[in-house]
């Protein structure tokens, strides 16, 4: 048993991965992921505090000590166990979760120095599992004879199909693409999130006797209220997403060459453009590409532009300090070449006679006062405008939430941008036995808020099917006591 | 995956493919659009609804042989399954009272047309079907469009069947003698839409137009459809398909469904059958 003082002397593990020279090249993961022995150093950094605030972090309450404990002991394929009694999907978060402004912001080991990798580790134990023969089913509990359905097969709608199916309901999840994963699948590359990975979990799902209905658009096939009051479904959860880009409206957007994100990123992971012609779908592979916009999915489209070839440079109309995206995508980027353009702000799109993208007009801009989201708000810096050559600019400025849904449920309430109106502790919508979470309720957030979210409304959604009744709001939370 | 239930060469590379799809079949609704991959590795593509049956659960399209895709959808044969079929997608076109209702239509479109006509003159409209084609070997569907339309107009580019000419010069000869059109509907190639959406303009005509632009995913979360009508940014999928004609921004329309001719010539040449080929079937286009 190592001491306390030992532990803290282990440094913090890096996670081997491809080198940039070598990844620039193909699409497969960048990281490789822990090694058992990496695992097991990793893991004996942590304390295992008597008041975890790790914990208090995570938004889906994982037992975080619990299962790197178990990583210590060797025990992985219990790590991974103790990992989906709160998280159906550990290899997505292990890799996607914004780790370090969640559970390892709060590792008292990151006082003094680095905080424990939970995310590393996290995902170590989910792969652990997956590589190492069968996939342990949990216990069901009885079957209640209740019928959810399910809108939208991304990380909500994934989430709350595992829990309500462990509580034992009845689950049908619904999709409008061709495939289970929502943002997972045509949104975060291949790169950074293996399809096969989420194919496992969804396959997980299945097992456990979640039913996946493809190519069903609610909205269009049936909608909310039919399902409710025509198909026998007691519950709905609408998890359909961010799914409307926008574009900034300047002149030149309609141009060819000018893509949302969410187009140049599905075409190349949802279609597979990469490995056209094998695959029908034609990728944008072009020389000289913009991308606008400072957010992971910023990142991820330069990060793929880049592997079609391109010279890529990220326009973003603030400072680095102040981008959405996570330093450790950032810095991958950064690390395989792409350029930044920081504080500068795209004008207008120029194209040739055929409509084509030939060229962009940005302005600088200085950082000003503060504003509503408490960052300093960009101005244009008068007499800056310059004139970039490109011929491919891919908008990734965020989205808004799809109309399908609330324009076929006009009883639904929505905010003022659209987003449907939850009670943030049941995440009930205004209507009975309806129920929502991930962007359609937050705009454009990550794939853990979505996740937890949907951890919230399944808890509801159980106790609405067995009582007719959403649970009594929480008590007003206690100041509660650090931790050790 | 989507039985085909049949499927007849209605015309020289002009397809009618008829699919088992209850759960479209169910909502579909005239002139709304579904989105096929014949395959998992196919693109996603829309194609215009042209009839179906509640009941049976039967969707008809009609699919122009014209790349990749279609090609491969062409290749199967009835009791091959389509790997996605997708839809009911778009926005319904308003079938109201209007009077007297002028349906032109090209290519594809003439299939297209068919449940239009029939929704149209249900709503006790006086329908005027005009269809188009280059010459009388290329029409079909002239019973089944005789049966729901109060007029129907044939006209070829060779003057080998009914009028010489176009769709466009039908409406405008009307137009010119002073006939009343309260509403056109035009659903063909864009040259078509735009041309008729001309003529109809200084007589003030209300015309719409089905835009059929490049999209992806069919469900507003792509943008790849993007339109400019009256200046304001538009998606086809879940705005469209049908627009105003007096106010689509036609050379944007047009280069942008031209983004990708390269690929998808480079496509064409390297088609394979989804099923492989069987005795009887066709061959010839390999």
């Amino acid at each position: 048993m190592l001491s306390k003082k030992e532990r803290m002397k282990i440094p913090r593990q890096a996670m081997p991965e491809q080198a940039p020279e070598d990844r620039i090249h193909n699409f497969n993961e960048v990281p490789y992921g822990y090694t058992a022995e990496l695992a097991r150093l990793e893991a004996d950094r942590c304390l295992q505090c008597n008041k975890p605030k790790c914990i208090d972090g995570c938004p889906v309450n994982i037992d975080i000590p619990g299962f790197i404990a178990l990583i210590q002991e060797g025990k992985f394929i219990e790590a991974a166990q103790k990992l989906k009694e709160e998280n159906a999907l550990p290899a997505i978060c292990g890799r996607v979760c914004p780790q370090e402004e969640q559970c390892e912001v709060k590792c008292v080991t990151g006082v003094k120095g680095d905080p424990v990798a939970i995310g590393r580790l996290e995902r170590f134990a989910a792969d652990y599992e997956r590589a190492n023969g069968e996939v342990a089913m949990p216990e069901l509990q009885p079957k209640t004879g209740k019928l959810v359905g399910i809108i939208g097969a991304g990380p909500a709608g994934l989430t709350v199909a595992g829990d309500l199916i462990k509580l034992g309901h009845d689950v049908t999840v619904f999709e409008a693409l061709h495939a289970p994963g929502g943002v997972l699948m045509y949104g975060i590359p291949e790169f950074r999130m293996p399809k096969e990975v989420v194919r496992a979990e969804v396959d997980y799902l299945e097992k456990l006797g979640v039913t996946f209905v493809m190519d069903y658009v609610v909205g269009r096939n049936s909608t909310v209220r039919e399902l409710l009051d025509n198909e026998g479904f007691h519950a709905v959860f609408i998890g359909s997403g961010a799914g409307l880009p926008s574009f900034m409206g300047v002149p030149g957007e309609n141009l060819v060459g000018v893509y949302s994100a969410n187009e140049y990123l599905t075409r190349a992971n949802l279609m597979k453009a990469y490995r056209f012609p094998e695959y029908d779908t034609p990728p944008i592979r072009r020389e000289r590409v913009a991308v606008i916009g400072g957010g992971n999915v910023a990142m991820d489209s330069a990060r793929t532009a880049l592997r079609l070839g391109g010279d890529v440079t990220v326009v973003y109309r603030r400072a680095r300090e102040q981008m959405p995206a996570r330093d450790e995508e950032i810095h991958h980027a950064e690390e395989e070449g792409i350029e930044f353009k920081l504080l500068n702000n795209p004008i207008r799109i120029l194209g040739d006679e055929n409509h084509r993208v030939t060229s962009m007009e940005c302005i600088r801009m200085e950082l000003g006062e503060p504003d509503d989201s408490g960052r300093r708000r960009p101005v244009p810096v008068k007499g800056s405008e310059f004139i970039m050559e490109v011929d491919t600019v891919v908008v990734a400025i965020g989205n808004k939430p799809n109309p399908l849904i609330p324009q076929t449920m006009p009883e639904l309430k929505l905010t003022r941008w659209g987003t449907i109106v939850v009670d943030e502790h049941t995440m009930q919508t205004s209507e009975e036995g309806v129920y929502a979470g991930g962007d359609i309720v937050s705009g454009a957030a990550t794939v853990i808020l979505a996740m937890g979210q949907g951890k919230i409304a399944a808890q509801s959604m159980d106790h609405y099917l067995r009582t007719g009744k959403n649970p009594e709001p929480p008590p007003p939370p206690d100041s509660g006591t650090p931790a050790a | 995956m989507f039985k085909i239930l049949h499927k007849q060469e209605v015309a020289p590379n002009v397809h009618e493919i008829v699919i088992e799809a209850p759960a479209i079949a169910k909502k579909a609704q005239p002139g709304q659009f579904l989105i096929l991959m014949a395959d998992e590795k196919s693109e996603r593509v829309p194609y215009t609804l042209s009839d179906w049956d509640a009941d049976t659960g039967a969707v008809t399209l009609i699919v122009l042989e014209a790349g990749h895709s279609s090609r491969k959808l062409i290749l199967m044969e009835p009791g091959d399954q389509i790997e996605h079929v997708v839809g009911p997608l778009g926005v319904p076109l308003e079938i109201g009272h209007h009077g007297t209702v002028a349906l032109a239509a090209g290519c594809y479109g003439i299939g297209a047309i068919l449940s239009i006509a029939r929704a149209m003159r249900k709503a006790r409209n006086r329908v005027i079907a005009i269809v188009e084609a280059r010459s009388h070997y290329l029409h079909y569907y002239e019973d089944q469009l005789r049966e729901v339309s109060d007029e129907l107009i044939q006209t070829t580019i060779d003057g080998s069947e009914g009028i010489k000419g176009h769709a466009v010069d039908v409406i405008k000869k009307r137009l010119e003698d002073g006939e009343q059109l309260d509403l056109v509907v035009v659903v063909g190639c864009p040259f078509m839409m735009m041309l008729t959406g001309r003529e109809t303009e200084p007589h003030k005509v209300r015309t719409l137009v089905a835009l059929n632009p490049i999209m992806v995913d069919g469900t507003g979360m792509c943008g790849a459809c993007r339109v400019s009508v009256s200046g304001e940014m538009k998606f086809a999928c879940v705005d469209g398909p049908f627009f105003d004609a007096h106010a689509v921004d036609w050379d944007e329309l047009w280069d942008r469904k031209a983004a990708y001719s390269q690929e998808e010539i480079q496509s064409v040449e390297r088609t394979e059958p989804v099923v492989p080929l069987r005795p009887g079937s066709r061959t010839d286009t390999l």
